[in-house]
């Protein structure tokens, strides 16, 4: 029922969006509304954010209404005289009082649904933790001895500085782009621990619907599960003010399919823990050449 | 009584006003009406010290690219503008305006505590000189967001034990001055002014009174407890030594979401008197109005966490804070359905009042409507710390509290000088604000949803084109506001001698005085019917 009513709205909401000016929706004036994502959370999230949209929208036509018609009706220049017995009325006011809470209850229930299954932590298949610091996230994949860091691409670091002289326009993904990205494979219920080292961050990739505080001294949870189908680079930022380059603090997540994930998985491995070199202890895995 | 019966009393009258001159009128202010011009004045300075950080803001904002700012300055600019606007503007507006107008309200000759009043006011340009000074010292100002979350605030430099000292100084000034307001409500209101004839205007500051009094405290505890984690050695908030970050965060909300009532609610009041008067028929409501205000302000106390949903908190809790939240719309739409129901069936004239308060009507809305969907707790996940949240609250408190001040100023100005201003520039000062506060904000929902955080210094090229609308906006509302004194100076200079009653269905007892009132308002109590026919509700 609650699905029903999300996807209905989500796409009352894709017909709204499609009457605005026709502009690329992914640059400029074409970027009006939050992203659909590419997760179903992220979808389900989208669903509620329009339900609310739409009730604010009707809400603020009735009541914009009345004001304008009020406006407009009752003017002194237009000889309206004033009816001073009209000043209270309990029906009315128990009438404005009890519909907004219907209005409530009915957008509670979705929302509270929706919440609780972003807190469901079961069965996720992958665990990562990523550590905030002054400025960047470090990516550990447990249990597998996979350990780096990520921070904004030199490319963009260097255009960003006070007088570059550098056109911004011409970096690519300006500011939203990492020396090395965190890869992930779609399809995939993937749990991330979030922490901090210094000061407190907030890891968010809009396309997932996930945002959550990394805090020193405490481990916060989250997920994501990307849909098979949709591999490919997604970004976003810190969200929690960090201090002088909170602003050059983005976040790169690179979904590949399952099987590239453990290719990439395993020659990370590879790198980070090199077989040791003296003949003592040759590596069986190590490739022959 | 004839006036030559009484000209050798005229003396002793006389030496009964005395009052001093030249500054010592001013330093040694006991009179409610110097104290509240005094205030005013103060806030207004403020709003320019704080609009031209903003200023600043949109300047950098306009482009992608860093080119005028440091990022650690851009970061002590958003920080000190909402310290100014907050604490330094519209806090010690509304307190002038109390100043002026509760004792001609509830016919008092003055504030109950004059003396304090002096010391509650005095108090903060000192406070303010202090956090201006900041900016001079090494590590620049305060950087960590007017939230002044740890541990990010233990990082600032020499700057950082002057912010806290003249948070404490601006909390106390606070306090005292609520507690004037409280003291002169509740003993100094003339024989037959029951509580439910105050104007709304008086029953909402009596409110925020307060609040104020519940919550300036708490602020003052959180800030004294990170200033002994950056110098005694305490680790309330160090999670190494067994602290915790985001106790701060619960202890700020408990503040912070009264506080922000306590900056609204006075607007509620003025309001629920212009419309009224503009439209020739008494508030719809009454009670319902101050029964919702009261609402509001208990709700206030319980919803803080909505401001944080992002730290990790049990689901629970998640779901108490987003019921608890959604509650508030309720009296909120109490008030507006019946701020409408005062138009609906009146007589409705524009005057620049009329026009902020309408103005205030449709924009504060808006931002209550972008609160509702803020309550939304997965949604929340996705407009937490974005331009969404940027907007919604500029909508509240621009054309939401900022406009009610103005709204308040433009109706009770000609009351204070005995001149009428000039009204075509004052519409012009609203229609220039109006439209321009939506230039600068309403584009911020989109770049907001489309996934621009806030505070920050620089941003992605895609977001560039309403960044850009939204500068322009920000300027032109800017320069439109120095329309604003200039009208006062005006006003105050001379103009059009109104009578005691400035607009022709103005209710209340302040309508009763002369305009300008004597220097002590009412030194007489004012009789049941001149009270009866001010409540005419």
């Amino acid at each position: 029922m609650m699905r029903k009513i999300l996807s209905q709205s989500a796409a009352v909401a894709a017909l709204g969006m499609s009457l605005l000016p026709a502009a690329h929706a992914d640059s400029g004036w074409g970027l009006l509304n939050m992203t659909q994502g590419v997760t179903a959370m992220s979808r389900q999230i989208y669903g509620l954010h329009m339900l609310m949209f739409w009730l604010c929208v009707g809400i603020a036509v009735v009541v914009f209404g009345v004001m304008f018609y009020s406006i407009f009706t009752f003017r002194k220049s237009k000889g309206a005289v004033p009816d001073t017995t009209l000043v209270h009325s309990t029906t009315v006011e128990i009438i404005w009082t009890i519909l907004p809470i219907a209005i409530l209850v009915a957008t509670a229930v979705p929302a509270a649904t929706t919440l609780i299954k972003t807190e469901d932590l079961r069965n996720s298949q992958l665990t990562i933790r990523a550590t905030g610091f002054q400025w960047g996230w470090n990516y550990e994949y447990l249990n597998s001895g996979v350990n780096f860091f990520s921070r904004l691409d030199r490319a963009s670091d260097a255009a960003r500085q006070l007088g570059s002289g550098i056109d911004v326009t011409t970096v690519p993904h300006y500011l939203l782009n990492v020396d090395k990205p965190l890869v992930v494979p779609v399809g995939t219920k993937v749990r991330m621990l979030l922490t901090a080292n210094d000061v407190i961050h907030s890891w968010w990739v809009p396309a997932f619907g996930v945002k959550k505080d990394a805090i020193p001294g405490f481990v916060n949870e989250a997920w994501f599960d990307i849909d098979a189908d949709k591999p490919g680079l997604y970004r976003g930022n810190c969200a929690e003010l960090c201090g002088r380059d909170h602003g050059f603090m983005p976040i790169v997540v690179d979904a590949r399919s399952p099987e590239d994930f453990k290719a990439w998985l395993a020659a990370e491995q590879t790198a980070e823990h090199p077989p040791a070199a003296d003949a003592s202890a040759p590596a069986a895995s190590a490739p022959s050449n | 009584m004839a006036y030559n019966d009484h000209a050798a009393d005229a003396h002793d009258h006389d030496a009964h006003d005395h009052k001093p001159h030249g500054w010592r009128r001013w330093v040694y202010a006991t009179n409610h009406k110097d104290i509240g011009t005094m205030y005013l004045v103060f806030a207004g300075i403020s709003f320019f010290i704080g609009g031209s950080m903003a200023m600043l803001i949109r300047l950098e904002l306009f482009k992608p690219g860093m080119q005028f700012l440091d990022p650690q300055f851009f970061n002590s600019m958003t920080t000190m503008h909402a310290l100014e606007m907050i604490f330094g503007a519209v806090m010690p507006a509304w307190t002038g305006l109390a100043n002026w107008m509760i004792p001609m309200q509830v016919g008092a000759p003055d504030m109950a505590l004059p003396r304090l009043n002096n010391f509650s006011f005095w108090i903060l340009p000192f406070a303010f000189t202090l956090l201006l000074a900041t900016l001079f010292v090494p590590g620049g100002g305060p950087a960590g967001g007017w939230t002044m979350y740890p541990p990010l605030m233990l990082q600032g430099g020499a700057g950082f034990p002057m912010t806290i000292f003249a948070i404490h100084m601006m909390g106390i000034s606070s306090i005292l001055g609520a507690i004037n307001v409280v003291v002169t409500i509740m003993n100094l209101r003339a024989p037959g002014m029951t509580l439910l004839r105050m104007p709304l205007f008086v029953w909402t500051w009596l409110i925020t009174a307060y609040l104020l009094i519940a919550v300036m405290p708490v602020l003052a505890g959180a800030v004294t407890m990170l200033l002994t984690d950056h110098f005694f050695g305490t680790t309330f908030f160090t999670a190494a030594g067994g602290g915790d970050p985001v106790m701060f965060q619960h202890i700020f909300w408990f503040f912070g979401h009264p506080e922000v009532y306590i900056l609204i609610l006075p607007a509620f009041g003025i309001v629920s008197e212009i419309i009224p008067t503009f439209s020739r028929k008494p508030l719809f409501g009454y009670e319902a109005m101050v029964y919702a205000t009261a609402s509001i302000a208990f709700l206030s106390f319980i919803v803080w966490a909505h401001h944080m949903f992002t730290v990790g908190m049990p689901l629970a809790g998640q779901l108490f804070f987003m019921l608890s939240t959604m509650l508030i719309a309720i009296p909120t739409g109490v008030k507006v359905f019946n701020w409408t129901a005062t138009m609906y069936k009146g007589s409705l004239s524009f005057e620049p009042p009329m026009l902020f308060a309408l103005s205030f009507l449709f924009l504060f809305t808006i931002g209550g409507l972008s609160g509702l969907m803020l309550a939304i707790v997965p949604a929340d996940y996705q407009y937490q710390d974005t331009y969404f949240v940027v907007a919604h609250f500029h909508y509240v408190l621009v054309p939401g509290a900022v406009f009610a001040i103005m709204g308040g100023i433009y109706y009770w100005l000609p009351k204070w000088t005995g001149n009428m201003y000039d009204q075509t520039l004052a519409k012009w000062h609203f229609w220039l604000s109006t439209i321009f506060v939506n230039v600068l904000f309403f584009p911020q929902h989109f770049l907001g949803l489309a996934g621009m955080p806030r505070r920050i210094p620089d941003y992605a090229v895609q977001f560039t084109d309403w960044n850009q609308v939204s500068s322009i906006g920000g300027f032109a509302f800017g320069l439109s506001q120095f329309l604003f004194p200039y009208i006062i100076w005006k006003c105050v200079r001379g103009g059009v001698r109104i009578g005691n009653r400035a607009w022709e269905g103005a209710h209340g007892l302040e309508w009763e005085l002369p305009s300008p009132p004597p220097f002590h308002s009412w030194t007489e109590p004012p009789s049941l019917a001149l009270i009866q026919r001010g409540a005419a509700h």
